[in-house]
Formats: structure tokens, sequence, C-alpha cells
């Protein structure tokens, strides 16, 4: 299963703006995976969206899911 | 509309079908509370007034800088040193003198917050920091207002429409605090000052709070409820989130005024250490108002004396061990000078994390001592 996440701010300066992530079956699994990669996400808080929707809980996946990771700006 | 001088000046948008002389009446009716006039604020500002918009309110406790200048297009170098609020508004009645713009040329706290919001229908957050932006979505979920909402870093920015009832048919309104629940520490989300930004990004994000604005207002279109825009400057992509609302993020946000009151929102978004450190007004503040502890962390036989408040004595290095006999809520290390109460501080912090505010008093007790000579 091949899922891509799209990274925004902060995250895509540690990470670039997308990445590909194999053999995770939920969300759970694919932060995971993420923070093993890129242990610097660790320090940044930021919300899940899966295909464009925002869940707070662990979220099966499926093949060819978009997974999106934003982060809080404070800018203005 | 009988005044020929005003469906002259809005006939371009008058003429459109969707829009009409309703559209305008409606723009005219409204009142829009724009907060920061910064980077969003401004082009938000410029076009809302542009369009009409029968009172607009500018909350703004800055003045310009000349390094303001590559984004915050109503300002020129003539205004350098002089209030955002005041000149966006002179700026902006010349722009058109037939609306009302009322300067607000103060910051905004818990105690201003709720009374100011109350005379607007609409609220825009052009802020640049978190603790107020937290502020003002609990305001406006307490209010009952929606919020146009923007923020921006480097070259990408974020838009959506809060605690707006959905045209959809669901209950409950969608928050900031549905995307993120709790406030990001100090520190941990860089600000423009310390990312930089590409001027013309919030000219695009601010521009499209007036969009989403005018649309709440008039009723045309579909604005941003129950979705988060982004969009990133350098290649253009956009990206729509859907949001819901959760019934958990009710209970993050005070349920009254009284208790938005007592919300210390400043602190929320400080990290324990970098906002540690207390001037001794706010010191005689925080013993006044009771329900504190106040550690002497000197060695037992240093002088002066202070027997002026109730104070503990655990010196520093026992600190970690004896951290038990902190009792309270809040707690107040001092020393001498203000250095080794800093650290104490942060050793506290670092024990009781969220649990307790733990703050050090800047200067010591000898600068304590001597600010009460002087009162």
């Amino acid at each position: 299963m091949n899922i891509k996440v799209i990274l925004f701010g902060k995250l895509s300066d540690i990470a670039g703006s997308s990445v590909s992530v194999n053999d995770v079956a939920d969300t759970d699994g694919l932060i995971n995976a993420l923070h093993n990669n890129y242990p610097a996400f660790a320090n940044t808080k930021y919300l899940i969206a899966v295909d464009k929707r925002v869940i707070k809980e662990n979220t099966s996946l499926n093949n060819n899911s978009i997974v999106a990771l934003l982060p809080p700006f404070s800018g203005g | 509309m009988k005044d020929k001088n005003l469906y002259e000046r809005y006939h371009r948008q008058i003429i459109l079908p969707e829009f009409g002389e309703a559209g305008q009446q409606k723009l005219m009716s409204a009142k829009v509370l724009v907060i920061g006039a910064g980077g969003l604020g401004c082009p938000a500002l410029q076009y809302l007034t542009a369009a009409g918009v029968g009172m607009i309110g500018i909350v703004d406790d800055d003045v310009v800088s000349l390094n303001n200048l590559h984004r915050q297009v109503l300002y020129s170098v003539n205004d350098i040193g002089l209030s955002k609020a005041e000149r966006a508004a002179n700026v902006l009645q010349q722009l058109n003198p037939e609306i009302k713009i009322i300067a607000y040329n103060e910051r905004l706290e818990n105690q201003n917050t709720l009374t100011l919001l109350e005379e607007f229908d609409i609220i825009i957050d052009g802020t640049d920091n978190f603790s107020t932006r937290y502020m003002i979505n609990d305001a406006s979920v307490l209010l009952n207002k929606p919020l146009v909402y923007g923020a921006i870093s480097q070259f990408e920015g974020q838009v959506s429409v809060f605690n707006s009832q959905t045209l959809k048919g669901s209950d409950e309104a969608v928050n900031y605090r549905d995307l993120f629940p709790d406030p990001p520490k100090d520190g941990e989300v860089l600000n423009c000052a310390e990312a930089g930004v590409l001027g013309v990004l919030p000219g695009i994000i601010g521009t499209m709070m007036a969009n989403e604005t005018i649309k709440l207002i008039t009723g045309i279109g579909e604005p941003l409820i129950d979705q988060l825009l982004t969009y990133n400057a350098l290649n253009n992509q956009v990206f729509v989130l859907n949001l819901s609302a959760r019934k958990e993020t009710r209970s993050l946000i005070p349920k009254n005024e009284a208790e938005f009151l007592k919300t210390d929102y400043i602190w929320l978004c400080s990290s324990p250490v970098s906002n540690a450190e207390i001037d001794t007004n706010v010191f005689n503040n925080l013993i006044e108002k009771g329900n504190i502890d106040v550690i002497d962390v000197r060695e037992l036989h240093e002088l002066p004396e202070a027997n002026e408040f109730p104070n503990i004595k655990i010196p520093l290095a026992q600190l970690s061990n004896n951290s038990s006999l902190i009792r309270s809520d809040t707690v107040i290390a001092f020393c001498q000078s203000g250095k080794r109460s800093l650290q104490a501080a942060k050793i506290l912090s670092g024990i009781f994390g969220d649990s307790k505010k733990v703050y050090s008093l800047r200067g010591g007790i000898i600068e304590w001592k001597k600010q009460q000579q002087t009162v």
C-alpha cells in the first residue's frame, strides 16, 4: 500500500512538500513511520487530514489515500 | 438606492445579478471588526472599505515600522512611528467617506475583548500571535459571532470561516480549536519576524478574507464554512480541507464571561521558562490575589531578609527534593538579583509541567525593595 503524504509549513521544510509511505494500515502507523524517519516532526503540532477530511482519531487508510499534515500558522 | 452618489460609487458591483441593490444594502448595514491592521488587515480593510461595509472597527496597538511597508500597503514612510489603527482609519476614510470607521489604538485583552466584539456582526482575525488568536476564537464562540480567519507563514496561507452556522444543517459550528485544540508554546511555531514572509502573500490571503466576509454578509456564493483553504504562493497549489465540529472542543472554551476573564491566554501560549519573569508590579498583584506560594531560593543566611510577604525558604540546591512543599497552583521564586530564581523557575516548570504556573521575580528582592521605597 502506498500512501502519499502532503506536508505544509515547517513540516515541508523538514521533509519536502510530499513523501510516500509504504506498508502502513492506519494513520497511527503512518505517523509512527514518519516520526521514525523525521524525528523533528515530534517537535511540531499539526493536524491530520485523510482524503481532505480532518480527523482526530486513528483512521484506517486505503491504497492511494492522500494524507495531509498541516501545522498551525500564527503570522498576520 | 435613493442616493445617486452611492449608486454610482458601488455601480459595478450592484449590476452583478447575484449582488444587486439588496447586496449593497446588506453591506451598508454591516458592522465588521478587523483585529490587527498588519499584513492581513491592510488589504482586508481596503476592500471592505471600498465595497461599502457600513461600519468598520480597526484594533491594533502597534505603530508603523519601516520593515512593515513591504506588505502593509496602507502605510507610507511618513507614518513610521504612528499608530497603525489611527493611520489606517485616516487613509481608509479618504477612500470612502460614506462609511463609519473607528480606530481602537489598544491591545486586545480579556478585559476589553467581549465588550468590543459585541458591537460588531463579523470578526476578522488578522493578528500575528497565538495568544490573541485563541482569545478571539473563544470570544467569538461565546458571543456566537462569525470569525473570518487568516494566517500566513513564509509562502503559505490559511483561510477559513469559523463559528458560522453551516448552511448544510449541522447544529454545531466549527471553530479554530476543532483544528488545533491547544495553543502551541512560544517558539514552537515561528512568526513572520522570525521566519520571514513574502510581501504579496498577506495581500492575497487578506483579500480572500475580505471576499469571505462580503460573501457572508451578502449571502452570495459559498463561504469557507466548515472548510480550511490553504494556498501556496510558490506553486499556486490550493488545498481545501473539510472540517467537523467536535464535542471535546467545547470543554476547552470558557463557558461564560467570568471564565473567559480568568483565562490567561498569554500564559497558555508561552513556554514556561521564556515567560517566567515578572516585574515587581505583577509580583505585588499576584501576592494580593493570594493562593500562591512564594519561594525564597537564596541560602538561609542571605540578607536582606524578606519578611514583608509570606514565603517559604528553600535554597536552590535543595529545590528538587523539596518540591512537595509547594502546594498552590501559582509559584513565584525569588532570590537576590533574579538569576537563581530563573533557574529555580526552570527546575519547577520541569517538575510541575502545565499543572502549575511558575514565575521568577525579575531583579530579585533587591529590586523589589527599591521599588517599594519609590512608591
